[in-house]
């Protein structure tokens, strides 16, 4: 499905944000007390949405190989474990990943359109998207042109995304933001707003590569957008924060938020994802730490 | 008006049941017997009677509580004039500022025992006693401690001077915080108090008298006495008490004024309230929704500045009441010491009665009524939150002080018609604003009638702040500057 065809908002005129309001919103998350089984099934559900995550330009096939193989067995001393729900690489890896995680329900994801900045010509992004789908990524991790946006030209960011959906052929588009650039709520709330309206499947906080990454306001803001988007439509928008995620207890608040804000549907891997991937090892020692009662140390769980 | 017929439900799903997450009781130190604290010590009432303290959410008793008498109370007020003729009242300002220091410290130190406490015996959730009944209460000491030894600067060319004994009469619905609210001004002022609290919830004010004990403040400057609405009678009657300060219903607070009347006592009142929280459609509406929240349902509703009465303009009213629905589905009902809690028991029997009175009477009149369809313990008292939408300004639920979590929704569409909507009603003690628009602050908020008035946020305090009423929701200011100047005269 392309672009939602029912009548546009105007996106100069999309819904304003109090800064306050949502940062003690986000905050109200955080004083939930999450123990026993529902601290388990959440560590675990946690794990399940992780987007495992290697973008950078020394990597190898070896490496994205071996990230592959953690996505599928993170913690083979603990019985029962989920996989993580994708690996995410560059679209000159997505081939190789693929090849290794046949055989599981583990999607590749492949970051594209002139990934971190897109800073490029729109033929390009459209043909790096072709590409990556080609190489078979599932599921496509685009960046919008902040610089465009910063400068109201909305109408070409929301064309953009709409062009590289159709690109996306039967791959899931995540939209990335890159919130650190657009600085206010405001900002992401018509980041959000554009990019659904254009046909996204996720929307996504940042690339990682740029300060600040997801917080829980900004995540807030765009659950809030994609409950309203829903509420409006009836069609559902998934979420990813990605980056600076790294600590179990802040994912299980990022969950405690999703459950609060779009209720349970939402809870599982087709709709929302972490990007993230010091992550995994802090919700493994979490979950050994529950299990046997003793935290172990870091040597316990494999790098990747 | 349309008959009674459920609304849409909520849109979303939620799931509103974590693992119990309890705080554990056993930190706090609760005696079974307490006496009445008179001249820094406990002793019993010559009253020889004993009342018991319940949880109300379990139903079960906590403590025995001394009644006190009209002879206790004698007591009481000749051992607080005595303090004040004595030591206190001559105490140089600064000497005075650290013992008010030292409080403050201490209600910090102990902080959990006094939340844990405050919740078993009100029932209000752990996280609003944790996070801001008690750090606001410390605060409140630490702020007319600095104030202390500086009234000169406060009131300048005025030259103030304490009152003399002041008798403290304070409600359930916040007890250690009101506590702190009196003390801490009247300590602060050079005045010796008298202060009762509520009979359903006299735990905390009892521990704060064993902390006043070891903080070795001087026998008789605080008097802390037990008992109900007779209790509180023989304190505004005692002939040597120089002002009274009353916190509660606004039917107390007028027979107060009348017994007080014709004397030389001094008095405050900060009675009921029926709060507008007034929504324009330029809000920012999801923060406006979680205020509506935070004004109703905070505390159980028992907050006398609750926003009670929701004014929501036309053109965003199926929004604003589609996300309060699944908001208020999200809520959970259940036991206060669990942290997990966002709406604790009911503090009584009696008010939970009266708020099924009133949830009876609304649907009677007519409104559409909505409630969580949480399940409630089955033991203790306890009520889902609840609202009514299609309510008239003739609406008892809207003119009436409910005093628990239920609200009354009504739509306007201009300016002038909500203030005036918003104003048609005895109290005025708070009121909310929400829009993004800075001018139309200004504009309303300087024309509602109401002593505190909150823009684009609700249900905020500060010691800083002055709060009080207008109309028969009372007359002075606690907190503030204005709150020393309650306790003081001028030469």
């Amino acid at each position: 499905m392309s672009a939602v065809t029912a009548i546009l908002p105007n996106f100069r005129n999309t819904p304003q944000i109090d800064h306050v309001g949502v940062e003690e919103r986000a905050a109200r998350f955080t004083k939930r007390s999450i123990k026993a089984e529902t601290k388990v099934n959440g560590l675990k559900l946690a794990l399940n949405m992780i987007d495992l995550t290697t973008l950078e330009g020394k990597d190898t096939d070896g490496k994205v190989r071996q990230l592959c193989y953690k996505a599928m067995h993170l913690h083979d001393a603990y019985p029962g474990l989920p996989t993580v729900a994708a690996i995410c690489v560059y679209p000159s890896m997505v081939a190789v990943a693929k090849k290794a995680l046949n055989g599981s329900n583990v999607k590749v994801a492949a970051v594209a359109t002139a990934f971190p900045s897109g800073q490029s010509s729109r033929d390009i992004k459209i043909s790096e998207t072709k590409f990556a789908v080609q190489e078979g990524a599932d599921e496509i991790d685009m960046v919008i042109s902040r610089g465009k946006f910063l400068q109201g030209e909305y109408n070409y960011v929301f064309d953009e995304i709409a062009a590289i959906k159709e690109a996306c052929g039967n791959a899931r588009l995540k939209v990335i933001l890159e919130t650190g650039e657009l600085v206010t709520y405001d900002n992401v709330r018509r980041a959000s707003e554009i990019a659904m309206y254009a046909g996204a499947d996720f929307i996504k906080t940042s690339t990682g590569k740029i300060q600040p990454a997801a917080t829980m306001p900004v995540t807030l803001v765009m659950l809030e957008a994609i409950r309203d988007f829903y509420y409006r439509t009836g069609k559902k928008i998934a979420m990813k924060p990605a980056g600076g995620i790294s600590k179990a207890k802040a994912a299980l608040h990022y969950l405690v938020m999703v459950q609060e804000t779009l209720g349970i549907d939402w809870l599982n891997n087709q709709w929302f994802r972490f990007g993230a991937s010091s992550l995994a090892n802090d919700v493994l020692m979490q979950l050994e730490k529950e299990r046997t009662g003793v935290y172990q140390s870091a040597n316990y769980f494999s790098i990747d | 008006m349309a008959k009674s017929t459920k609304l849409t439900q909520p849109a979303l799903q939620f799931k509103t049941t974590y693992a119990p997450a309890p705080e554990s009781v056993s930190a706090a130190n609760i005696k079974v017997q307490y006496d009445l604290f008179i001249n820094g010590k406990f002793e019993k009432p010559l009253s020889k009677k004993y009342f018991d303290t319940i949880n109300p959410a379990t139903e079960q008793k906590i403590a025995l509580v001394a009644e006190a008498g009209d002879a206790d109370v004698d007591k009481a007020v000749k051992a607080a004039r005595s303090a004040y003729n004595g030591h206190w009242g001559k105490m140089p300002p600064k000497e005075r500022a650290k013992y008010i220091y030292r409080i403050a410290r201490m209600v910090q130190e102990r902080a959990r025992e006094f939340a844990i406490i405050e919740s078993l015996d009100g029932g209000k959730p752990i996280r609003e006693s944790r996070d801001i009944d008690v750090p606001l209460a410390a605060n409140h000491f630490f702020y007319y401690a600095g104030w202390a030894d500086k009234l000169n600067y406060a009131f300048p060319n005025r030259k103030p001077f304490p009152l003399g004994v002041a008798g403290q009469i304070i409600p359930w619905n916040f007890p250690l915080l009101m506590a702190a609210w009196k003390i801490a001004p009247a300590l602060a002022c050079g005045n010796t108090v008298v202060l009762k609290p509520a009979e359903t919830t006299p735990l905390t004010a009892l521990k704060l008298a064993e902390l006043l004990q070891d903080c070795d403040l001087p026998p008789g400057v605080v008097n802390i006495i037990t008992g109900a609405g007779k209790t509180g009678a023989a304190i505004v009657n005692h002939p040597d008490i120089n002002k009274i300060a009353f916190t509660g219903s606004t039917e107390v607070g007028k027979i107060i004024q009348l017994a007080t009347a014709a004397s030389s006592k001094k008095l405050t009142l900060e009675l009921g309230g029926k709060a507008a929280n007034i929504i324009f459609e330029d809000a920012p509406i999801d923060q406006a929704v979680e205020g509506i929240i935070n004004g109703i349902y905070f505390n159980q509703g028992h907050v006398c500045c609750a926003g009670s009465r929701l004014f929501v303009q036309e053109s965003i009213y199926k929004e604003v009441l589609q996300k309060l629905k699944d908001r208020i589905a999200t809520l959970i009902v259940g036991n206060p010491l669990d942290k997990n809690t966002d709406i604790g028991a009911i503090n009584s029997k009696q008010q939970l009665q009266t708020i099924q009175k009133y949830i009876a009477i609304g649907k009677k009149e007519g409104a559409e009524m909505f409630e969580s369809t949480c399940n409630l313990p089955g033991k203790g008292y306890f009520c889902r939150p609840t609202l009514f939408t299609n309510v008239a300004q003739s609406s008892r639920i809207a003119q009436e002080e409910i005093f628990g979590p239920v609200l009354a929704i009504q739509t306007f569409r201009t300016d002038d018609e909500v203030i005036e909507k918003a104003n048609n009603t005895p109290f005025g003690l708070s009121a909310g604003v929400w829009t993004n628009k800075g001018s139309r602050i200004f504009n309303i908020t300087t024309r509602l009638r109401a002593g505190v008035i909150w823009a684009n946020t609700y249900n905020k305090f500060d010691p800083v702040s002055p709060f009080g009423g207008y109309k028969e929701s009372g007359f002075g200011r606690e907190g503030g500057l204005h709150g020393l100047s309650a306790y003081l005269k001028y030469e």
